[in-house]
């Protein structure tokens, strides 16, 4: 098959999941309870009157296909409902929501790849050595230990100030409320914010790459063209970083774009101990608030990024190499 | 002076469970365009003697012995030195059929590599040179924009031999180069071989299994078993009045068409090699050897003198030559 050929495959393929996680996502909702019962849940004395009027607002008396082509017309046009909660179009609150997670989640996902590779690569090199026992030893305590355990302690220890340690940063939020910082103050005030979050992220998630790096070195490693290239004199340096890395990289590739497709869909706990407020945040008070259209506009943006990302896997995985674009 | 002078040689690879003896003490001799054929079964130590010559054994590996190549001894060798010498002065034929390429490198960008880390020519000359290279065994140049998956098995070990050529070596090792292709394929890539040995007047040490291989191209044959060479000697002499043996069970095993002595049903060699670890005493072969005797578990033969530049370690070649006599006529062997 051609090039050409798989990317267009891969490119439908995507489309179809993404028609299909539209329409599950409909059917999911209605599936719930009816919305009008749950909206009221706890409000007492509503006239029947009044529920059939909300009924109507909603749309909710159109009979269930029109109110499926209503939806998926809706949802072309950007439009994604209303929020019960927010009294706000969807998309408004998401949008609201949307920044904050990227740079706090992108950012410490991107930082604990490299981070997590250039250790894997330099675990897998000397294998056995002191660094390497000693990152084994680390990297699987980080990975296995609970992220919000984690952040918790960091809170104690660096916000709040436990014997030694001083208050250093702040306990929570996205930046300073009402300090009204423009400028370079607004960006030092958010990173000050965001140092500890950024920090329990990135040690939590570096476990993962660092792992899956340091075998799939140690399997090329073992592989017949690395002595190749060391019996034609390779320097050691550039058997690493020449042979070894290009092809030990494709398997932490795959992951790590895997995973940035779960950067929208935030990490729920972290965003709750550290009262970040991005998607994962919204997503847990949308759920105690039962405001059903702001979940499921974020259901669908999480699916879409998570199959976007599974396609730009695909693509980049058929472009470094070369045997995915031929098969 | 030889070309490549390998004198009492031991490897011991380390194991979690102790030091693998995998080469117990071999001597080898190679002159300038002399090919010599080293043969054994798999594990007996012959790809293990391919990888201590340019030093690619794993780190932690014992090698002893002296190893002198144009002279100097590749054991002493600084790393700067070292990597100086792989690949200009011996290069190795690795079995291209399976993943001695990388394969996420294009097959043109493997071979000039070499060219290009010895300074043997500027990256364009290079360029150049690898399109005859590949032309020199029978590939298009255009190849050079492959990758390996795009090749067949022939064609990959093609390209292994053109990298081999790539910084003119006096000495070329070929590991098992002829392994994993098919019979055709298998002639076609050694009749190559053969034609580059000759034109180029290079050195070669011819690493395979397979005995009906060796002796179309060698001058000379060393045969191997349990990590020591058993025979050595001329090529027809070793493989048509072997003295050892081994070397009989193993030129049996490839009956040639049409020739007298196969009649009788192709014999194949019962048991298997020994573990490394666990080496029987006395003659490491005795135990699946037809003409083993009394003396054969108590004494470690050395190589005697069978002819002019043969030998063999086998107690009957030293102490009783009637006795093999009496072997070789048709009806007392096994």
């Amino acid at each position: 098959m051609s090039t050409r050929r798989y990317l267009i495959s891969k490119v439908l393929q995507a489309i179809l999941t993404l028609a299909f996680v539209l329409a599950f996502n409909f059917f999911l909702f209605r599936a719930v309870g009816d919305p009008v019962t749950q909206l009221l849940r706890g409000h007492s004395g509503i006239s029947a009157q009044a529920v059939l009027q909300l009924q109507r607002q909603l749309g909710l008396d159109l009979p269930l296909p029109q109110q499926f082509v209503h939806y998926v017309k809706e949802t072309f046009e950007g439009h994604l409902g209303y929020s019960y909660f927010y009294n706000l179009p969807v998309s408004q609150v998401i949008a609201g929501r949307i920044w904050p997670t990227i740079l706090l989640i992108g950012l410490s996902t991107l930082a604990s790849t490299a981070l997590g590779i250039w250790i894997g690569i330099r675990q897998g090199w000397r294998r056995g050595s002191k660094y390497d026992q000693g990152m084994l030893a680390f990297t699987l305590f980080t990975y296995s230990m609970p992220e919000f355990w984690f952040g918790l302690l960091i809170i104690m220890a660096f916000a709040v100030g436990v014997g030694p340690f001083p208050a250093l940063f702040p306990t929570g939020g996205y930046e300073t409320t009402g300090a009204g910082y423009t400028g370079m103050a607004h960006v030092v005030d958010v990173l000050n914010h965001m140092v500890l979050p950024f920090f329990v992220l990135t040690l939590s998630y570096l476990g993962e790459y660092s792992l899956i790096m340091r075998s799939s070195l140690l399997e090329t490693l073992g592989e017949d063209f690395i002595i190749t290239a060391r019996a034609k004199g390779v320097r050691e340096n550039r058997v690493l970083y020449g042979h070894a890395v290009p092809n030990a990289l494709l398997p932490t590739m795959t992951v790590t774009i895997l995973q940035l497709g779960f950067v929208l869909s935030g990490v729920i706990t972290i965003e709750l101990i550290f009262n970040w407020p991005g998607l994962g945040l919204l997503t847990a008070t949308s759920v105690d608030a039962r405001d059903f259209p702001v979940l499921q506009g974020l259901f669908l943006l999480f699916s879409a990024s998570v199959i976007v990302a599974n396609l730009v896997a695909d693509l980049l995985y058929s472009y470094l190499d070369p045997r995915v674009r031929a098969a | 002076m030889s070309l490549l002078s390998v004198h009492d040689l031991f490897v011991n690879y380390r194991t979690q469970g102790g030091p693998v003896p995998a080469v117990r003490g071999v001597d080898i001799e190679i002159g300038t365009g002399e090919v010599l054929g080293l043969a054994g079964e798999s594990g007996c130590g012959k790809s293990t003697i391919a990888g201590a010559l340019l030093r690619l054994l794993p780190t932690g590996t014992e090698v002893t012995g002296s190893i002198l190549l144009n002279g100097e001894d590749v054991l002493g060798m600084r790393p700067g030195r070292l990597r100086a010498v792989r690949w200009t002065e011996t290069s190795i034929v690795f079995q291209g059929a399976m993943h001695a390429l990388n394969p996420v490198q294009r097959v043109g960008e493997q071979i000039e590599e070499a060219i290009l880390i010895h300074h043997q020519a500027g990256e364009r000359e290079a360029h150049v040179r690898v399109g005859g290279l590949l032309e020199q065994v029978g590939l298009p140049p255009r190849r050079i924009k492959d990758y390996p998956h795009e090749l067949s098995g022939g064609q990959k070990q093609r390209v292994m031999i053109a990298m081999a050529l790539a910084c003119n070596p006096s000495l070329i090792i070929a590991d098992e180069p002829t392994t994993a292709l098919d019979v055709m394929v298998q002639a076609q890539v050694l009749k190559l071989l053969k034609e580059l040995q000759r034109d180029l007047g290079l050195a070669m040490l011819f690493i395979t299994h397979d005995l009906s291989v060796l002796i179309e191209v060698c001058d000379r044959l060393a045969i191997m078993y349990a990590g020591r060479i058993v025979e050595e000697g001329p090529a027809q002499s070793v493989f048509y009045e072997s003295a050892h043996p081994y070397t009989r069970a193993l030129a049996d095993a490839f009956p040639a068409i049409g020739e007298g002595r196969f009649r009788k049903a192709p014999s194949g060699l019962p048991g298997d090699p020994p573990y490394p670890q666990d080496l029987p005493g006395g003659c490491t072969f005795h135990p699946r050897c037809p003409l083993a005797f009394e003396a054969c578990p108590h004494i470690d033969p050395r190589l005697f003198d069978v002819g002019p530049g043969w030998r063999a370690a086998c107690l009957l070649v030293d102490s009783a030559k009637p006795v093999l006599e009496a072997a070789r006529t048709p009806g007392s062997g096994p």
